[in-house]
This record gives structure tokens, sequence and C-alpha cells, in this order.
């Protein structure tokens, strides 16, 4: 349907209009985001009454200019995203790699050690630690990481199963290759494909879990601007100045919507029967 | 089957005991319990004496052997902040709150996104697929704090019709199950529709269509019920996810469930509530899911023997 493709391209644009402005916020932010004037306090956006063209989509409550927050909370989430996506992506993957061609008890005590993880609810662990460990921009990445990994272990454990038994493995290891050559050069390969679409079909979630901890007040510390804390902080003033909460909410919205939109078409696209392998 | 089950009994056993030691060694991790429990004007006395009297001087293999012992005993420890009451009554006297919201948000699900979630799949490419899959979208792209606070500025502030927040009657459960329920709809219809479809085109419903099976039996009667049985199961595990997972919602409309328990007995340091809670609500989540996992194996055979 044409539709499809024109939410398509939407959600390409939205994506890298945010990877431009993430990217050059610096260049971009007319003010600073994290100092604000508390003359400006709670100024509307520009198309309300009392609102001004210098802060287009107003100030919060400590004259902090919310467009520039926006922009650099783009960067800030975007950042935190990636880092830990790679973090636990390439853990996981290693882990779920190794379980699943080593075998035997390395294979046991990996899995038992990820259905544990499995087992537990994410965001009460999310929570707890991002409690006790106190919030920063490192321990945010290695908390996501943390409740995130296990699922690239399982998928890279069952990918890697099916691979194991192929020719080209076995005439590897005939010619002498080590294990460890062989996960490299021949089962990492062919295991990425469905690690990246795991790890495109995740940014959203991992998003949404960055603002919810962000909210909670267990994400990014102020005064860093994050979407999640600009609501949290926006909250108390949401019946006067309602654009503190509604701005950074449709940010996360429409960039979690994108990301999954895009995501959806791209398991479509790279449908297993269309993957190809590397025999190297 | 006996043999499945008692597998995942033990792993269970296993996942709460090693739960336990986590949680148990996280607390005593971070901060000095004490060093909270006193005020500036406490004496080296008060110090030594608070220590001894929570038994945070013994060896900690011996305090956790304690912990241990009594949390089978049902004494989970007494809340530090506040009125000293003991932490098990305090998880039990929230913990309807959170049952009843998960409840209400779980029948919401069955009732909206199994239909559609099946239409969606019966008919594919119509007005109802469309709107199934924006749905199942939208639930997975908002963020459940904003919605829930969107909901609260619209329908509270604005239109004045339902209180913003606490606990009481048919008014106050709306906007926190409109919430829940949309992210819990949206996961039932996507479910329940890659479900059917994936029903739809097995051997069996082809061979029913070639013998000559009315269309409508062959939906309603023989795709309908295999498909349901992967989504019964899973709302069973999401059932726990969902009284895990609704920290946020409560913390925004002041629910007072365990969710928030949790959220504020970590904030407050209430070192003896928080592993209580914690521990509660996680062997909740294995209980939940060893039963789902269970129930699946049951009722679908295939699972037992693949599942080495």
């Amino acid at each position: 349907m044409l539709f499809n493709k024109f939410i398509i391209v939407i959600a390409v644009l939205i994506w890298f209009i945010l990877i431009v402005t993430a990217l050059l916020a610096p260049f971009l932010t007319p003010f600073d985001p994290k100092v604000g004037s508390l003359g400006d306090r709670l100024k509307p956006p520009c198309w309300q009454n009392g609102g001004s063209s210098a802060h287009i989509l107003g100030t919060d409550l400590l004259g902090r200019d919310v467009l520039s927050r926006l922009i650099y909370g783009a960067r800030i989430s975007l950042l935190v995203c990636m880092l830990a996506i790679v973090v636990a992506g390439c853990i996981g993957s290693l882990l779920g790699i190794i379980s699943g061609y080593l075998g035997g008890w390395v294979d046991i005590i990996i899995m038992r050690v990820v259905d544990l993880a499995l087992s537990l609810p994410v965001i009460l662990l999310a929570l707890l630690f991002g409690v006790l460990f106190g919030p920063s921009f490192s321990n945010i990445i290695l908390i996501i990481s943390l409740v995130l990994w296990s699922q690239y272990a399982r998928m890279a454990r069952g990918e890697t199963l099916k691979i194991k038994g192929r020719d080209y493995v076995d005439l590897a290891r005939t010619a002498g290759c080590s294990d460890a050559s062989i996960m490299w050069r021949h089962i990492l390969p062919n295991v990425a494909g469905s690690l990246i679409i795991l790890a495109t079909l995740q940014v959203g979630t991992v998003i949404i879990i960055e603002s919810s901890l962000s909210f909670l007040g267990v994400g990014i510390p102020p005064p860093t601007p994050s979407w999640g804390s600009m609501i949290a902080e926006g909250r108390s003033y949401i019946v006067s100045a309602w654009w503190l909460c509604m701005i950074p909410g449709l940010a996360i919205l429409f960039t979690v919507l994108s990301v999954n939109v895009l995501g959806d078409s791209l398991t479509e696209l790279l449908n297993p029967a269309l993957r190809r392998e590397y025999v190297s | 089957m006996q043999r499945y089950i008692s597998r995942r009994l033990i792993q269970m056993i296993i996942a709460l005991f090693l739960m336990s030691v986590i949680v148990f060694l996280l607390g005593r991790l971070t901060g000095d319990p004490v060093s909270m429990l006193l005020s500036q004007y406490s004496t080296e006395e008060d110090r030594v004496r608070i220590t001894e009297q929570l038994g945070l001087n013994k060896p900690v293999l011996e305090q956790y052997g304690i912990f241990l012992f009594n949390a089978l005993k049902g004494d989970l420890g007494k809340s530090v902040a506040g009125d000293n009451r003991p932490a098990l009554a305090l998880i039990l006297e929230r913990f309807p709150a959170s049952l009843k919201l998960a409840l209400v948000a779980l029948i919401i699900s069955t009732l909206i996104g199994i239909p559609l979630g099946v239409l969606s799949a019966v008919r594919r490419g119509s007005f109802l697929d469309a709107l199934a899959r924006l749905i199942a979208l939208l639930g997975q792209s908002l963020p459940a704090f904003w919605l829930g606070i969107v909901l609260m500025y619209f329908f509270s502030v604005k239109l004045r019709l339902l209180p913003t927040s606490g606990y009481g009657g048919v008014r106050h459960f709306i906007l926190p199950a409109a919430t829940m329920g949309l992210f819990t709809v949206a996961a039932v219809t996507r479910l329940s529709r890659s479900s059917m479809l994936e029903v739809l085109d097995s051997e069996y419903i082809k061979l029913a269509r070639i013998k000559g099976v009315s269309e409508a039996i062959v939906i309603w009667k023989h795709a309908l019920r295999n498909s349901l049985i992967p989504v019964i199961t899973f709302m069973g595990s999401f059932f726990a996810t969902m009284i895990t997972g609704a920290v946020v919602i409560e913390t925004v409309f002041s629910w007072p469930g365990i969710g928030r328990l949790a959220y504020e007995s970590i904030l407050n340091r209430d070192f003896p509530v928080m592993q209580a809670v914690i521990l509660f609500m996680t062997s909740l989540y294995i209980l939940a899911n060893l039963i789902v996992d269970i129930l699946y194996a049951w009722v679908d055979p295939r699972i037992r023997y693949t599942n080495e």
C-alpha cells in the first residue's frame, strides 16, 4: 500500500532529523540546556499568548529553553540507548555463541544464568540497580545492559546451534582451525544478521526504559536533560504549563514510533529465506 | 510430564534462591544501614547497640542464614522508615490494589485484544486489521508514564470527569486501568494476530478447507481454538509482568500498590521492606512463569520433549 511506504518514509525522515540534531546539538541549541535565567521561567511556546520567538517551545521552571533541552535530551537518550545496546549485544552475543558452540557444561551453566536473568522483572531490577548504584551516565548504560544482555545470549545460542552442523564449520575444524577462530570467522558473521535485527527492534524499548528510569529519578541525573526527567519535572506544572510534559512526551512517542515502524519493515524485509550465508 | 514439572520446579527453586542471595547482597553492598538509622546526636554506644540489635555484626553468611530462615517462617523484617510495621504486613496490605488493577487490565485486554487480533488475522488488509496494527504499534511506542499523565490531564484536569489519583470506587480505576489496558491490549492483539496467522497457514486447516468444511467453521471452530493456546498461556506470564511492572503507572496515579511500595522503599533506603518487596515480586513472577510453562506443556505435548 502506498500509505505504508509513506509512513516508512516519514519514519526514516524523523530518524534522520533526530540523528543529525543529536550530532550537531551544540551548534543548534540557541540556549544553554542546563542553565536558565529565572526571569524567563515558565514561558509558553511561541504560538501561545505570552510566548516569544526567542523560546520557540517555551521555558521550564528554571527558565531553561525547552527546545534546547529537547535537542540535548535527544542526544543523551540516543547515546545511552546505542551504547547500552552495543554493550548488551556484544556481551550477550559472545556468551551465546560460546555457549552454543562449545556445548557441554559451559552451555549448561551459561544457559542457567540466562534463564535466571530472563525470569526477573525488568523495570524492578533496573530501579533497584539505579537507586543502589546511583544515577549517572555510565551507570544507566550498565544497568540497561544488565537487563538486556540475556535476550542476545539466547538468540545467539539458538542461531549458533543452527549453524554448528554446517559443512564449512566441519571443514574448518578438520583444517585445524581453533575453536576461537571458527567462532570468530565463521559463526559470528552468520549469526550477526539476526542479532542486528534484534538490536534494532530493541532500540524503542530501551528508549522507553531509559525515559521511565529518568522519570522515576534513577536515570540520568539533573541538570543534564533527559526526556523522561523533563516530564517528571513538568508534572507539577501540568495545569499551568502543559508544554513541559507534552512536548518531551511527544518527542519520545514519535522517536519510538518511527524506530518500531522501521524495525517492523526490516523484519518483514529480511525474512530468513532471504538471508545469505557467508562461507569465507 | 512429571519429569518436566520436576525439572522446572527445581529450576524455580534455584532461581528463587539465587534471587534471595542477590537481594540480600545488594542491600548490604551500598551504604551502611546503621548510619542511616542514626542521627547526628547518636553516640558510639548507640551505634554498637543498634548494630547488635540488627545483627549486623555477625558474619555475612550467618546474616544470610538468619534472613533466609526468617523469610521461610514468614518474618521478612520490619520497616525502618516510619512506623516499624512488619514488612510482610505492608506487602499484603498493598498487594490487593495491584492485583485488582492487573485483573481489570487483563479482562479488558482479553475482551478487546483477542477479538481484535483474531479478526485482524482473518480479515487481512481490512480497516480492522489496520486498526489492530495501529493499536499494537502505539502500545509498543508510548511511554506508560506519559500516557498516564496525558490522560490525567485531559480527563481529570480539563474535563473534570475523573479523579486524578487515589484508590476507591470504580471511577478511580478507570484512568490507571485504561493506561495499563492499552499496553496489555496491544500485546494481546499482536500475539493473537500472529498466532492466528500461523494457525491459518497450517496443514490441518488446509485439509479442512479441502474437505469442504465451511469457512466459518474452519475459522471459528478449528483455527480459533488452536491459536488461543499460546495467547492464554502468554497472558499468565504477562499478568505477573503487569503486577511487577506497574511501578511507573502506580507512581503516576498514586495507586497504593506494591509497585509503588517497592519504589518508595528503594528511595527511602527502607532496607527490610525493599528486600521483602523485591523478593515477593520476583517470587510471584517466577511462580507465574512456572505455572504458565507447565500449563503450556500440558496443553501442547511437543513442548515437553523439545525442551531438553
